[in-house]
């Protein structure tokens, strides 16, 4: 395993447009490796749009600004002549709705991320597989069937298997788009204890509707309303003493 | 006063009542009315669609009855001649089989990049729009026009003559915008989200369209082409105007050969005077409908086991 326990991701001063609308609003904040920063805030207020800025994922939609810096690892990935490519290997993302590739099996579904890259000669693809899915929690489960459809699955085993998938190409940060919020309670269970073991690994992003969720996964906890970082701190004291009073208005659930 | 009042009201509820009668057997007619209206409808949209049925399957069955008499191994293999007893289709054949599959080595492969243009590529802008106009356009442009085009273009500017290549190139224009909208529709119908599953694990935006998009869209592409050549394949007014041959007696052995094709030779047999002839053109007919209905049973297939195998999306 690749040592991670370095890599940090710090947005400066950074601010998402659509058109003339401002989605993200100049946020500045830290996400540190071996811990989970949640990402809260009501409907629209632009924590999707913040955590798919993280890997690049505005660049194939037109219309869509970024300024300010996002630094990983020092290095600003919107600089000119950084490869968006190279900066989506190095994080990798899950998304709200599973999405594992219906044509492909569930090994092949693993393995995906190395066949969009030149290096498809990869040595050991059953042990990079076997790796990822145990680390995915889903091994056992498909152990038997690696050639069966990725569609065979369920709803939950689907979204390990693109944990699984994004875990393949060894990222240093992973970003979780509400990865439990097409799932049912127990499938939510199991993501989140997985998220919680591999926290030691990577530096995760989770963005969630939920704020027990929130309270549950994360060690530090930041609240977006309308585009712009209200408040960021450890989510133990953000939940029970937050400084806002919109923090606080938000998690004692007087709006949103 | 009081039972003046009751008689009254009496008389009057009972007036009403008759009035309501009188109503409800106004709506009872009317209700009939509308029944009847609404069957008579039914009914004739049911002529409607019958009749033609009625008529394309007595041309049909005329077809069959007088062509299948025609048709035997002699008939198939053989080549065109003076005597309609001894003249065959086998040129005709064999040049619509190569003319098939030439065109559609060329208006594939056009068709599918265009469309992954379009799609994939293509910004929102005065060009994209301008493409798109022109392809629909050229979807409705009579196919005589392609001809036009194509004895300009490619028989005389870039000097192929009446032979095969020219053929496949008219018709590769001629169903090129089927290509592409059929094309388009197909990569449409992929899920975005698989597009940024491919992206974000680190795919280039070709690689992903390679391995994702194509493989998912393809099976809908290839039913659409196939549909598209199915037009072509049933096309004589091009293949005249161009100056294909109508009496070929030999097989095509290049690209640069004249060639012929079955509409070409049935349209030839049909302007015979002999009555023999017609039941010739009758018996390429059948051979023809035939190659056609496998061609749609095949898009048939395809689509029926493309949306099996899609069923999780």
């Amino acid at each position: 395993m690749k040592q991670h326990a370095t890599s940090t991701m710090i947005t400066n001063n950074l601010s998402v447009r659509y058109g003339n609308h401002l989605a993200v609003d100049n946020v500045s904040l830290t996400i540190k490796s071996g811990q989970v920063t949640a990402i809260i805030g009501p409907s629209g207020c632009g924590k999707s749009t913040f955590i798919r800025s993280l890997n690049r994922m505005h660049d194939f939609i037109d219309d869509v600004k970024v300024e300010g810096a996002i630094l990983l690892d020092g290095v600003d990935i919107y600089a000119p002549g950084v490869d968006a490519v190279s900066i989506r290997r190095r994080v990798g993302m899950v998304f709200q709705k599973p999405n594992p590739f219906p044509h492909m099996s569930i090994l092949q579904n693993v393995l995906s991320g190395f066949s969009f890259t030149r290096k498809k000669a990869i040595k050991r693809k059953e042990e990079i597989a076997e790796k990822a899915l145990k680390s995915a929690a889903l091994f056992d489960e498909v152990k038997d069937r690696l050639h069966a459809p990725s569609g065979a699955l369920s709803g939950g085993q689907q979204q390990r298997l693109c944990i699984a998938r994004a875990l393949a190409m060894e990222p240093e940060v992973l970003l979780l788009d509400e990865p439990c919020s097409a799932l049912d309670p127990i499938s939510t269970a199991r993501i989140e204890d997985l998220i919680n073991v591999l926290r030691t690994n990577y530096a995760i992003v989770i963005v969630t509707h939920n704020m027990q969720q929130a309270a549950r996964v994360s060690q530090v906890t930041a609240y977006f309303l309308s585009g712009k970082l209200i408040e960021i701190d450890e989510t133990k004291k953000l939940f029970t003493n937050p400084s806002d009073q919109r923090t606080e208005d938000y998690i004692t659930g007087k709006f949103g | 006063m009081k039972a003046i009042t009751d008689q009254d009201y009496l008389s009057e509820t009972k007036g009403k009542s008759e009035r309501a009668l009188l109503d409800s057997a106004f709506i009872a007619r009317d209700e009939r009315r509308a029944q009847l209206i609404e069957r008579a409808f039914g009914f004739l949209c049911l002529i409607a669609t019958f009749l033609p049925l009625c008529i394309l399957a007595f041309l049909i069955g005329d077809t069959v009855i007088s062509g299948l008499q025609r048709i035997n191994l002699a008939f198939i293999l053989g080549f065109p001649s003076r005597f309609a007893a001894s003249a065959g289709i086998f040129p005709a054949l064999v040049g619509t089989f190569y003319l098939m599959t030439l065109t559609m080595t060329i208006a594939l492969p056009l068709g599918v990049a265009s469309a992954i243009y379009l799609e994939e590529y293509a910004k929102d802008s005065w060009f994209k729009r301008l493409i798109e106009l022109n392809v629909t356009n050229l979807a409705g442009v009579p196919s005589i026009i392609f001809g036009l085009l194509g004895l300009e273009l490619f028989v005389r500017i870039l000097g192929l003559g009446q032979s095969l290549m020219a053929g496949a190139l008219t018709l590769s224009l001629l169903i090129l915008p089927v290509v592409i909208t059929a094309t388009r529709e197909a990569l449409k119908s992929v899920p975005n989200n698989l597009r940024e599953a491919g992206l974000a694990l680190g795919g280039s935006k070709v690689s992903v369209i390679l391995r994702v998009v194509l493989p998912l869209s393809m099976s809908q592409i290839t039913t659409g082409a196939i549909l598209a050549i199915a037009r072509a394949i049933g096309e004589s007014a091009p293949l005249i105007v161009i100056g294909a041959a109508t009496y070929l007696a030999f097989i095509p052995t290049d690209l640069l050969s004249e060639f012929s094709a079955l509409p070409l030779q049935i349209f030839q047999w049909v302007e015979r005077p002999q009555a023999d002839f017609v039941d010739n053109a009758s018996g390429a007919i059948v051979v023809l409908l035939l190659v056609l209905a496998i061609f749609n049973a095949t898009a048939a297939w395809l689509r029926h086991r493309q949306e099996k195998n899609r069923g999780s999306l």
